[in-house]
């Protein structure tokens, strides 16, 4: 058991999908204008990357090594088609918020990384405590980046607008923004994981 | 066929949405290819043919069978399922006629399968071309010249970031920001500038 | 028996000037002198106290981020000073003192010390800074207000009048060139700035290849493609208009942002040019020279790659 909550935690913090492994980055993106959409997509690809990866550790002595990629790809994107038919269903604005970025979930590099690195050579179990770790930095990632660009872009999260009355830095909900947060978050992430570094190998 | 709207896709692919720098979809092959020119080159010339032959067949398949077959939510597994079997198809036809063409786009290939980039402009094609169920007039060829230009916007993106990393490596860059978040920031910056040619009318 | 040695080795060049990157730093903040001088004149303190705010706000981010990173404070070189300077200039006359103080701060932090500081940045500092302001606060920077009136009646400017196909009436080509008309502060009166940029070619500072392709290229453009069909169109207006002069001579000139060689240069200058033209012909915003630079900024390590000499020998 304590096998797999390190499995589980280890996406979240070492092996941050966005942080860390610089994974995902096409939705992290673009998804990440306002903090609703992004715990949505961060959900949305969750959901999908858990049923993957126990697939796909399932079916790992069945599937042959030749055609493992368009095998991947086939489940991946089955998942992603359901995931896509009950958001249209139950959650249609996020669906037209997060827009062509849904269907592009299938090509995420999180989940056909994780299938290639972890499910197809690990058992069931812990292939998916491997999943829902990820998911779930991914979205903390993905949430924290939308956190910053709102606040700063609009003044306002998730309907909650700030008391303090400044100027909105527009740029911040557009691209260039989106690029410029992502780098300087990776920037002191880095900084963060060596000061982790340094203080481990002090005597 | 409407050449100033051609135009106007072509200006919107290239530099205001630019499928990296606006969009964000090629970002993995975009940060991991463009070290170095050469590579960088090539990669966008396979990204430019690969996402104009996969929005030609995905364009016939959208419209002479999902469509009538009422099947359009099959469109993203059909669609990816084409593009793999297309790239696994160059990629064996390349190698069998001409190594050095391999050699040199070889390796990128099945790394344009998994790429965004190729799936989003077929996508886009099919939301921006296709109303209430109906290809508009003209369909086929704006959706042929978007990925074209989708790709062109993609070399573009992919060259000038390339001579800038060769440079980079002189620089006395702080060492948390070296590597990816530099990177990121100069796409940032790149960003801005393309910004410049917004509301583009012609 | 020891021989008192008189001979001094030492190896070459031999030469010595007294030439450094402060002298040529202060020497264009002195070529810039005029315009500012003008555009204080022709818009009020107002004007003055964005230019004072622009310049100790990147002074400041540079201390402060040289101070962090334990490098040493170079503030006397200049280059803070002239980017903090440029971003003024490029600013409109009556705008919140806390755009010019975040537009400085960006510049100098995110233009140029992210990059390692002096001579490594890619883009143009005080261009980074202007379009970081005009993507985020575009409300603040498309305001501009009348000059020689000191008391803020907005006016448009001549190339945002030419956009939208109004009439522009009461504009001749003097008060182009004096500088009676909207506009930026130091972008408008384009006898003080040509002025200036006399004094850099005289001296040497800066060669003619990149001001003379670039507004050549401008030129040639918006008088092929003029209004009613080909040929007609009015290149003059074009050149004395929007920050064409001060982008041509004084930013893209950059020496750290634009070609080694010549020939390179002229491939920059007719770029920028190109890029210019076409925004300000069929792109939405009126004025496209910063965001022409910055690309052209970007395309300069490619430039520099294919039009390098070839040492002897290779």
């Amino acid at each position: 058991m304590k096998r797999l909550i390190k499995e589980c935690v280890k996406g979240i913090t070492k092996e941050n999908p966005t942080f860390g492994l610089i994974l995902g980055l096409c939705p992290t993106l673009a998804v990440s204008t306002s903090v609703i959409n992004a715990v949505g997509m961060g959900l949305a690809a969750t959901f999908v990357l858990i049923c993957s990866n126990t697939i796909i550790s399932a079916l790992r002595h069945v599937i042959p090594d030749r055609i493992r990629l368009p095998a991947y790809i086939v489940v991946v994107a089955t998942f992603v088609t359901i995931c896509e038919m009950l958001m249209k269903a139950y959650a249609p604005a996020l669906n037209v918020a997060l827009g062509i970025f849904v269907p592009l979930i299938v090509v995420n590099c999180i989940i056909l990384a994780r299938a290639e690195a972890f499910a197809s050579k690990n058992p069931v179990l812990p292939s998916f405590f491997d999943g829902l770790g990820m998911g779930i930095g991914f979205t903390l990632a993905l949430t924290l980046i939308a956190l910053v660009r709102e606040l700063l872009g609009t003044g306002s999260v998730a309907g909650f607008t700030l008391a303090v009355h400044a100027e909105p830095i527009t740029m911040m909900i557009l691209s260039p923004g989106a690029l410029l947060t992502l780098g300087i978050l990776i920037a002191l992430s880095n900084m963060i994981k060596s000061a982790f570094a340094a203080r481990k190998t002090k005597p | 066929m409407d050449v100033s709207k051609i135009l106007a896709i072509a200006i919107s692919m290239i530099f205001i949405n630019n499928f990296i720098l606006s969009k964000f979809l090629g970002l993995c092959p975009f940060l991991g290819v463009s070290k170095e020119t050469k590579p960088a080159v090539s990669m966008g010339l396979a990204v430019i043919f690969v996402m104009t032959c996969s929005s030609i067949i995905t364009w016939a398949l959208y419209r002479f069978i999902l469509l009538p077959f009422h099947i359009e939510y099959l469109r993203t597994i059909t669609f990816i399922l084409v593009i793999a079997a297309f790239v696994q198809l160059i990629e064996m036809v390349i190698r069998k006629y001409s190594m050095p063409l391999y050699r040199a786009l070889g390796i990128y290939l099945p790394l344009i399968t998994t790429n965004c980039a190729v799936l989003g402009v077929t996508i886009l094609n099919v939301d921006n071309f296709f109303v209430a169920g109906k290809a508009i007039k003209g369909s086929f060829f704006y959706s042929s010249f978007q990925a074209f230009f989708a790709g062109v916007g993609f070399l573009l993106a992919l060259f000038l970031m390339s001579g800038i990393r060769e440079r980079l490596q002189l620089l006395d860059i702080p060492e948390h920001a070296k590597g990816i978040p530099i990177a990121f920031v100069i796409a940032s910056l790149m960003s801005l500038s393309f910004m410049g040619f917004m509301g583009f009318k012609f | 028996m020891p021989m008192k040695n008189n001979i001094l080795l030492s190896s070459s060049p031999h030469l010595h000037t007294a030439e450094s990157v402060r002298n040529i730093m202060w020497a264009v903040g002195l070529s810039l002198l005029p315009a500012g001088i003008a555009g204080v004149y022709l818009f009020g303190m107002s004007a003055f106290w964005i230019l004072t705010a622009g310049v100790i706000s990147a002074l400041a981010t540079e201390a402060a981020i040289q101070g962090l990173t334990r490098k040493k404070i170079s503030l006397c070189d200049g280059s803070a000073f002239l980017t903090g300077l440029l971003l003024a200039y490029n600013l409109p006359p009556d705008i919140p003192l806390w755009l010019p103080v975040l537009g400085s701060f960006f510049a100098v932090a995110i233009g140029k010390q992210i990059f390692g500081g002096l001579g490594q940045n890619i883009f143009n500092p005080a261009l980074v800074g202007r379009v970081f302001l005009m993507a985020s606060w575009p409300k603040y920077m498309t305001t501009f207000t009348k000059p020689l009136a000191y008391d803020a009646i907005t006016q448009a400017t001549p190339l945002a009048l030419l956009k939208e196909h109004k009439l522009i009436e009461h504009i001749s080509y003097l008060d182009l060139f004096l500088g009676k008309r909207g506009g930026c502060i130091g972008e408008v009166c384009i006898a003080a700035l040509l002025a200036g940029a006399l004094f850099l070619l005289v001296k040497g500072y800066i060669s003619w290849h990149i001001p003379f392709s670039y507004i050549l290229t401008v030129g040639l453009l918006t008088y092929v493609f003029g209004p009613n069909g080909i040929a007609g169109g009015d290149w003059l207006f074009h050149i004395l208009s929007g920050g064409l002069i001060l982008g041509a001579f004084f930013m893209a000139t950059d020496y750290v942002t634009s070609p080694l060689t010549h020939k390179g240069q002229l491939i920059f200058g007719t770029g920028c040019g190109l890029i210019t033209a076409v925004i300000r012909l069929w792109g939405g915003y009126p004025e496209g020279v910063s965001y022409a630079i910055l690309i052209m900024n970007a395309a300069t390590p490619i430039i520099d790659r294919y039009t390098k000499n070839r040492i002897y020998g290779t």
